[in-house]
Order: structure tokens, then sequence, then C-alpha cells
């Protein structure tokens, strides 16, 4: 009988213990940033600081890219402060530059160089890893939504313009956990390439449109 | 030995032509590389890794000139057969749950005297060469083979590091935001026409098992889970994690508990 009470016990402690485990997941995902933070070393140009979650991704950490819509609202608008416009207003830059730019998956990664890629070209923006865009292009990635025929489906007008160069800069001004990096406030891609590639999506002689 | 090394060489030559065309085409190609791959399994370069892994198990060296004869695995010293499948596990005599290749060069440190800091230098594998622990713990798999994968969780310790392993699995960072998951934790993404399986479920889970250690035929190299994880954290953006180290050991329990029950074939290849 007093086994059977100690072993009784001791399933409630395991039964407890997990509990906890499951249920602190912010508890966890300290312990997680302390174990990573006393594991891993600086290469590169990748510092320790990029460790550090910013509020966004602790958030979407914690609620596996489900916040409350309150949350989800308060993080984009946050993110959509962090968008600069083109100062001379001209959101189009040349869709060939664009091309390459979707096309070149390297740059910010340990082995790269500041801004450029480990063979000195200027960072990609990886946009073929994760979306469909040109007919032309049949080695394309489902992670992110086809951006098949983008402007000939939308419409050419300034205001998709400033949209698609929006949310290449920052994806997450429109959807806080999205899985797109943000190419702007990360300074992966610059001010140009960001409007080459909308140009990529917009202009109507670029192949994304034909 | 002769016939294997003549092998050897018209293969990673047949892979020089074949691997980067597979890697870019499409996914018809990559039906191909799979009947390819099934094929070159056959006779997989990755058995000469295993026969000079067995070599540098049993053969006394270091500053101690010991064997790792004496290297429990979680059977009991010198049980090499079925460890692999049973890793990571929690070990009382370092009060810790560890992988096989931290545990390994846990072994050669304790056992044969070599330095943590001389291991951890160049600890992946080049076409020059192939650091020691890599062709031992090739070995060690080798010797599970056609076992089923069975990474225990009876341990207290074991069920924290599964816990922990997850919650670096979907630890958002870096310049681009990313997570272990991003990539994953969905079924059906591509990465190009790569493939991505879904760590997070029962029935693609085992692909982060089966087929390591893996005879990469890009570079002609032979690669554990340790390099892959390496790489991985590359591509995610991160800083660099250190060799064996407990974060990896927590990735690597969380993805083999979920691999369980699967039968694993022992070392493979890779594109």
């Amino acid at each position: 009988m007093r086994k059977a009470l100690t072993s009784a016990a001791a399933v409630a402690l395991v039964v407890a213990g997990c509990a906890g485990m499951e249920g602190n997941d912010a508890e966890l995902q300290k312990q997680a940033a302390e174990v990573m933070k006393r594991d891993f070393h600086a290469r590169g140009i990748a510092k320790m600081d990029r460790l550090n979650q910013d509020e966004l991704q602790r958030v979407c950490t914690e609620t596996r890219d489900n916040p409350s819509p309150e949350v989800q609202k308060r993080l984009e608008a946050a993110e959509m402060a962090k968008i600069k416009l083109p100062a001379d207003g001209q959101y189009l830059g040349d869709w060939k530059q664009g091309r390459s730019i979707a096309r070149r998956g390297r740059g910010m990664a340990w082995n790269d160089k500041p801004g450029k890629t480990s063979r000195g070209e200027p960072n990609g923006g990886g946009c073929y890893n994760c979306h469909e865009m040109s007919p032309q292009e049949t080695s394309f990635g489902s992670v992110g939504p086809s951006l098949r025929a983008f402007g000939k489906t939308r419409g050419y007008g300034v205001e998709i313009q400033k949209y698609a160069y929006m949310r290449i800069y920052n994806s997450k001004a429109f959807s806080a956990c999205s899985t797109m990096p943000r190419f702007g406030p990360s300074h992966s891609l610059t001010e140009q390439q960001i409007k080459d590639v909308t140009a990529y999506l917009m202009d109507p002689n670029s192949p994304v449109n034909k | 030995m002769r016939d294997a090394t003549t092998l050897w060489v018209m293969i990673v030559l047949a892979a020089g032509f074949t691997a980067p065309a597979a890697a870019q085409t499409d996914p018809k190609t990559a039906e191909e590389f799979d009947r390819f791959r099934a094929i070159m399994e056959e006779a997989n370069p990755a058995e000469l890794f295993e026969v000079k892994g067995e070599e540098l198990w049993k053969k006394k060296r270091g500053p101690k000139n010991a064997s790792l004869e004496q290297c429990d695995l979680g059977l009991g010293p010198g049980v090499v057969k079925g460890a692999y499948v049973q890793l990571p596990r929690y070990f009382a005599d370092t009060d810790k749950v560890m992988d096989v290749e931290q545990r390994v060069v846990h072994c050669m440190i304790t056992l044969q005297g070599f330095k943590y800091a001389d291991l951890a230098k160049r600890p992946f594998s080049s076409a020059k060469a192939t650091p020691d622990p890599i062709s031992i713990v090739t070995y060690i798999a080798a010797q599970s083979k056609g076992m089923e994968i069975a990474v225990p969780q009876s341990h207290l310790k074991e069920r924290e590091t599964y816990a922990l392993g997850r919650e670096i699995f979907f630890y958002r960072a870096g310049a681009w935001d990313f997570s272990c998951a991003s990539c994953h934790g969905q079924d059906n993404l591509r990465i190009r026409t790569q493939p991505l399986p879904n760590f997070t479920k029962a029935d693609q889970a085992p692909r982060s098992f089966v087929g390591w250690p893996g005879y990469r035929m890009t570079g002609g190299v032979m690669h554990t889970l340790q390099w892959r994880l390496n790489d991985c954290f590359r591509q995610q953006r991160f800083p660099e994690p250190g060799y064996v180290s407990d974060t990896l050991t927590a990735l690597l329990t969380y993805m083999g508990v979920n691999a369980n029950g699967h039968e694993y074939n022992g070392p493979g290849i890779k594109r």
C-alpha cells in the first residue's frame, strides 16, 4: 500500500512536472535563449546580438505565430512606422536588376560580407526560394504565395506600386508573424534594390507580367 | 580495397556530373535523383568511413594511448550495436543528455586524452580531410542498421531536453526572423525545388534521422547531423552554434523523439 502510494505520488509529480513544462512557455523560451547565448559564438557578420529577440520575434515565438488581434495590430503599426518611402517618390527601378535580386538567395549569413554575398555580389532577396514569379523560372519555392502576373492582375497603378514596395520593404507591417524577412529594416536590401524588385513585379515589360 | 577505391572514384565522377543538375531542376529530375540515390545506396561510399571508424574505435590512440572500447554509448561500455538509434539519451556519469557525437567527443577526451579545442577547430569534413569523430559516428550508426528509432524519454532530463529542443526549434531571431519552424514546421513547403520535411509531424520527422550520417556527393564528403544543423543555422542567418553543444543535443532530441518508431537504415547518401 505504501509502495502504491509512493508510486502514485511519483506519477502525480511527473504529471505536474509535465504540465508545468507544457504550460510555462515563457519560462522555457527564456531558458532556450540562455542556452543558445551560452552555446553560440559570433562568426563573420553574424554577431551574437542576432540571438536577441525584438518584441515581434518574441511574441511570434511565444504565440507560435498566432498573436491576439490587438497585439498583432500594435506590432504591425510599429513595423509600418519603420518603412521609409523613396524620397523621389519613384517606386519602380530596373526590372532586370530586380530579376537577378529575386534569383539570388545569398547574403546576410556568417560566410557573407557586409551588404554583399560571399562571392562579392550585392545581397540577394531570395524571392524565388519561396515564391513563384516569372513563368520562365521553373525552380521556385512554395513557402510564400505565387506572385505570377503580379501587376497584370492587380493593375499597374501607383497605389499598387507603393503597396508592393512597402510589402518588400517590410512584410511584417501587413502580417506581423509572416515568414518573410524585413528586407528594409534589416538592411538586407537597399532602397534601390527594393525599387528594382518592385519593378520586377510591377513593370508591364517584366516577364512576371507576361 | 582496390575495388572499393575504383568504385568510389566512379561514384564521385558520376556524382560530379549528376548532382548539380538535380539540385536546380524540376520535380521530375528530383524523382530521377531519388532513383539514382537508391542505386547508389547499394554501394554507398559511407562504407569506407565505417571501416575507418571501426579502426579508430579499436585502436589505442591519443595522449593516454587507449582505445574507445570502454566508451559507454548508453548500453554499457563498448556496446555499439543498437546504440545509435537510442541517442540522444541521459548519461549518469555526466548527469546530462548527450547525442552520439557529443558522447564520442566526451569519450575521446576522457578515455584517450584528446582536447576539445583541437577537436572543435575543424569539426567538419572537407575535400582534404575527414575528422575522426565523423568516421567513428558513421561506424556507430552502421551498427544500428535495420533497427527501430527509439530515442528514450524515461528520464526527467530527457523530457526536459525534448521540451528545450522544441522551444529552440520555434525560436525566431536573427537578421531574417527565422526559426527552424519557418522552413520545417509546415507541410508541403519547398525552397526552390527542394521539399522541406515538417519535423513537427511524426510522418515526416524520420527524415531528420534517416539518411544520416550521409555521404554528400556535392564535394564528395561524409557529414553527420552536427554539420547539417550547423549549416541550417548559417542559412537561418544566426551566429554559429558551438560544436557538440547542448543546443544541438536538444534539437536532436526533439527531432529524434518525433522520429521514434521508424526504421533506421544506416548511413545514407545525399545530393
